[in-house]
């Protein structure tokens, strides 16, 4: 008879601490030796792990109010503008915020020392951060501006919300032109100089639940070092499998996660501050996401291994910036993390963005804590769009007014 | 001619001294500060970059006047606090200081390969990739 197990059996296997956990990276090796069937009695939650630089994050902020009150219209934080559009004392702290007074790539290539990343950081430290706030001042509340510092201990709230993590897969980044160029991939060298990609592979969350079988609102995870839960799909998720000129597949890619968690709880070591040499600040975001083994299916998705998935291979030099069709193939994590790769039949060498060890580490804590007991799962309230429901992508065009 | 690197350890009593004003105006000295942490009346520490003809007579003023001078030997160091292993340094290093290391994908930086030409100093995301003086 075919194996179904429950959330609620999972977690009591979880409480009486006689869950088998394995991470995602030891789970290739047991399913290839005990088989499918096998394994999925065996084990009971597999983890995944990535830890790598996500821009589409931030963190809403409730200052308290001051005496005399003030609606706050215009905030910065050590300098750094935060989004103010919202109530009184509320404040959304993006990730990839620059200070009004950055230069920008004025100084091509920019350096883009701080930013809104650096400030959540700073505030994870502990640190003193400088609120500055302008407003036009009401009945009911009449400060017009205020200049003061805040910790992280000092505010009522402090919220991660971040509308587009996890990415499923990622491009790999190449350069076909005959210059330098800065990008969110890095610095890529000209002619096909290096190739720079940013996925865990094997480890990578979405790449374990490739369908979305147990990954939904709800599922409750490691975030930024404490404890975090998916709000929604992330911005453009698009669920599909890559598929060649010929047809071929190449795996899943295209989906993410929306996050949310209490940044009180979080760890300065595990959202860091960013900086992109001519592109721009951000945050490196860790994820930790365990997957129930409820039957065959979810464990034939987890046990993928670097082997069996690829990143599409990608110029950043023309086409990613002019929305061209790209056709440089595909290469298979075993063959980035190999050193090099082959791109119209020239051999470059590569370098990833996410750190594999890191990654690694987040899949090993998370399951220290459920083997310790200490992390139930969620069953999800709702579980999030597949490939199967086939959602495309819109492109936004330039309509003449 | 390339210019020469050097730090200048200023005793309490050199510090408020128009020292450079001078290596500019009596020795026709190009100048560029790269790092200064001089107060009056304090000991300071100066960072320089110096090119021009009369750089040795330069030299000399400068001891005459009590400032110690040392030839600067600058190096580049690895902050492992802030350093992920992320990867991102390794194929712009030209010499594979920073590689690195499979199967565990762990960088390693390795200091005697190291030229000093802090092309990682520039690129790494997490500012991990320091200049010590
Ligand atoms: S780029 Fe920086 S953080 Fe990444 S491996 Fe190199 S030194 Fe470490
Ligand atoms: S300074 Fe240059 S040689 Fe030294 S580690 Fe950095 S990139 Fe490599």
């Amino acid at each position: 008879m075919a194996i179904e197990k429950t959330y609620a059996e999972i977690n009591e296997k979880i409480k009486s601490g006689k869950a088998v956990v394995l991470t995602a990276e030891e789970v290739i090796g047991l399913v290839a030796e005990k088989g499918l069937t096998e394994a999925t009695r065996q084990v009971d939650v597999v983890t995944t792990g990535t830890f790598a630089p996500m821009c589409s994050s931030g963190v809403f902020l409730n200052f308290g109010h001051s005496k005399p009150k003030m609606r706050m219209q215009k905030v910065w934080l050590n300098g750094v503008p935060a989004y103010a559009g919202i109530a009184a004392v509320d404040a959304y702290l993006g990730a990839t915020e620059l200070p009004e007074d950055d230069p920008c790539n004025n100084n091509y290539p920019g350096e883009f020392r701080y930013g809104g990343g650096h400030v959540i950081q700073d505030l994870l430290l502990g640190k003193q951060v400088k609120l500055e706030a302008t407003s036009y001042g009401t009945d009911c509340y009449p400060r017009r501006e205020l200049e003061t510092y805040i910790t992280l201990d000092d505010i009522n709230e402090a919220t991660l919300f971040n509308p587009r993590n996890s990415y499923q897969n990622y491009n790999c980044g190449v350069n076909l032109t005959n210059r330098v160029i800065y990008t969110y991939m890095g610095v890529l060298k000209p002619n096909l100089g290096n190739a720079h990609y940013c996925s865990a592979g094997q480890l990578s969350p979405l790449l374990n639940d490739p369908n979305f079988l147990t990954i939904g609102m709800g599922t409750k995870i490691f975030l930024g070092g404490g404890i975090g839960y998916v709000a929604w799909n992330g911005t453009q998720h698009f669920p599909e499998i890559q598929k060649d000129v010929a047809a071929n597949s190449y795996g899943p890619a295209g989906g993410t996660l929306s996050l949310v968690g209490d940044l009180k709880q979080m760890k300065a070591n595990w959202l860091l501050g960013t900086s992109f040499l001519g592109y721009g600040a951000t945050l490196t975001v860790s994820i930790g996401i365990p997957i129930p083994i409820l039957n065959e299916e979810v464990m034939r998705c987890v046990s993928v291994s670097d082997r069996d998935l690829y990143a599409p291979i990608v110029d950043y030099g023309e086409a990613y910036g002019q929305r061209l069709p790209s056709d440089l193939g595909y290469a298979s994590y075993a063959e980035l993390k190999s050193g090099t790769i082959t791109v119209n039949g020239k051999k470059i060498p590569t370098a990833p963005l996410s750190s594999y060890p890191k990654a690694r580490e987040i899949a090993a804590t998370l399951k220290e804590w459920l083997c310790k007991g200490d992390f139930l799962l969620t069953e999800p309230v709702k579980l999030l769009p597949s490939y199967r429901d086939g959602i495309q992508s819109k492109k936004l065009e330039i309509r003449n007014l | 001619m390339a210019p020469n690197k050097i730090i200048l350890r200023f005793s309490e009593n050199t510090s408020d001294q128009p020292i450079i004003y001078r290596l500019v105006k009596d020795y026709d000295l190009v100048i560029n500060i790269l790092k200064a942490n001089v107060n009056p009346n304090k000991e300071g520490t100066m960072v320089l970059e110096l090119t021009g003809e009369k750089y040795d007579e330069g030299l000399g003023y400068l001891r005459g006047q009590g400032v110690r001078v040392q030839p600067l030997a600058e190096e580049v160091f690895r902050n492992e606090d802030r350093c992920t292993s992320c990867g991102a340094c390794t194929d712009i290093c030209p010499t594979s200081a920073l590689r690195l290391e499979r199967p565990s994908m762990e960088v390693k930086f390795d200091s005697d390969n190291c030229i000093v030409c802090q092309l990682c100093v520039k690129v790494c995301p997490l500012k991990a990739m320091e200049v010590r003086f």
